[in-house]
């Protein structure tokens, strides 16, 4: 139950939000859209057409001055000190005890570093930031400054490109483009958290409504449309995507939460390099696995799984599949289960319902422009 | 909202059709609402027994899981099959095509212990 003293805080979007019948729930301190026509119908929108979610709640923090590159680079496991200019970078940062503090986008921007945070870690980030920030670092908070909008799905380019110019075009994934000053800063990157093409977009807040406006434009009335949260989570689960809170969190590292390929062992230094050496000299326990489930039940969080009866992990994420017509469902469980094969059994609502260990990505049809990852381990 | 008035109601958003000794019960416009996308709905099969205000089902939506309760005691007599094929029947059509089971009640007075649609209006007010 969410406890708050403090209104919530509403994004620059919301009159369009109840313009296009949204449904509102209060989420990490901020009143969302959770859905407007229903998460199924948005959630094959963004697979077959275009969807646009507003993301502002999103945090963001610029770090600046002669140390910015080379703390951001000690923060966080990915690489994120030697990237070029205009490259964006999905990392975990972590504790000392390779804990995953939070998940996060970092844009490397000339000698700064801008971070998207989980709104429900703001708070918690920027403290963690700014309590191990040297001198030659200035930690800037641009959270309510900022605005942020995703556009997913095959036909987001096409959009993208009407409002913004075709320059967005040749953006490969996860590059970005920055420009504008003052209120008409503006921040696009080929990002997303659907599986589909698209592209994320910041802006300044006086700026946001009219940015809403025109890619809603832009779009085919009969084709574009806005995407709750709902179905921001039913995409991202097929896609195998961490979602913090859920599937990630300081109880869990990135080795076996199956997003190796972001923690560089490489690097001379990081928050927590010496406790992933040593997870990774001593081998996993556990794993984080996706699941189909072989049955019409939905798999919740908290959800045992078991095989043979022996409870042996547990359901951090279930919903429906909808693109894959299937409940689907990520899960820790103990690394001889792990096998992209095996069969479990997870525990829903007195049901054992039989389930196979998939990879990650469950849903392997998207347009998104995924490279492979370039480490593996 | 769509309330018929010929309907029975429990706090519990279900609605109750009595049609002499049988109820036929499926969950509410508000219910279907609030879930949202229901993607499976588990019914018992017909002759099982149900209690009143015990569950006989339950309901699966994108986002959340729902118990369904009897709203009176009895033998479930026929079972709405069509919700294995189609459980948005029960977003788009809760008080027809969206219907689940229908029972033969034991004790039909224990219908006297339902919400008219004035009480129920009432229930739903409280959450508004």
């Amino acid at each position: 139950m969410l406890e708050t003293t403090t209104p919530l805080k509403r994004t620059p979007f919301h009159s369009r939000h109840l313009a296009f019948g949204a449904k509102m729930v209060p989420f990490a301190g901020f009143e969302m859209p959770i859905q407007y026509e229903g998460i199924v119908a948005e959630h094959r929108a963004v697979r077959a057409g275009v969807g646009v979610f507003d993301v502002s709640h999103m945090g963001e923090i610029r770090l600046k001055g002669p140390g910015a590159v080379a703390y951001a680079n000690r923060l966080v496991t990915n690489e994120v000190g030697a990237i070029p200019d205009g490259k964006a970078i999905y990392t975990p940062m972590c504790l000392e005890s390779g804990g995953i503090v939070d998940d996060l986008l970092v844009y490397a921007t000339g000698q700064e570093r801008f971070l998207v945070v989980n709104a429900s870690n703001f708070e918690k980030d920027i403290a963690w930031i700014r309590e191990n920030a040297p001198a030659d670092v200035t930690v800037v908070d641009e959270n309510d400054a900022t605005a942020q909008l995703a556009v997913q799905g095959p036909m987001a380019e096409e959009i993208v490109a009407r409002v913004y110019g075709d320059r967005v075009r040749s953006l490969e994934f996860y590059t970005f483009l920055e420009f504008g000053s003052g209120d008409d800063w503006t921040l696009i990157s080929r990002t997303g958290y659907t599986g589909e093409d698209g592209f994320e977009i910041y802006v300044r807040t006086p700026r946001a409504p009219e940015v809403w406006d025109r890619i809603f434009q832009a779009g085919r009335p009969a084709l574009i449309r806005p995407v709750g949260l709902g179905a921001r989570d039913t995409l991202r689960l097929e896609m195998g995507y961490c979602l913090y809170g859920n599937d990630i969190d300081e109880s869990t590292n990135p080795l076996e939460a199956g997003i190796a390929w972001t923690v560089r062992m490489d690097k001379p230094e990081f928050h927590g390099k010496a406790a992933l050496a040593q997870v990774r000299a001593s081998g996993l326990g556990r794993k984080l696995v996706g699941l189909i489930l072989d049955a019409d039940r939905i798999a919740r969080k908290g959800c045992e799984v078991t095989h043979q009866d022996s409870v042996i992990g547990v359901v951090t994420s279930g919903s429906m599949g909808i693109s894959i017509g299937k409940p689907v469902a990520m899960a820790y469980v103990t690394s001889e289960h792990a096998a992209a094969g095996t069969r479990l059994d997870v525990r829903t609502r007195g049901h054992e319902t039989p389930a196979l260990v998939v990879p990650r990505p469950m849903y392997r049809m998207g347009s998104v422009r995924a490279p492979k990852p370039r480490r593996t381990e | 909202m769509n309330l018929p008035k010929d309907l029975r109601y429990t706090k519990e958003h279900e609605w109750v059709r009595v049609k002499g000794a049988e109820a036929e019960v499926g969950v509410t416009d508000y219910a279907q609402g609030e879930l949202g996308d229901v993607v499976f709905v588990e019914l018992p099969q017909v002759g099982a027994r149900v209690a009143q205000m015990k569950s006989f089902g339950t309901i699966d939506a994108v986002k959340t899981v729902g118990d369904l309760f009897a709203p009176v005691s009895g033998e479930v007599v026929a079972v709405n099959t069509d919700l294995k094929d189609d459980p948005s029947l029960v977003n788009q059509s809760p008080y027809e095509k969206g219907w689940m089971i229908r029972i033969k009640m034991t004790n039909p007075a224990e219908t006297d212990a339902l919400l008219d649609v004035n009480a129920y209006e009432k229930v739903l007010g409280a959450h508004a």
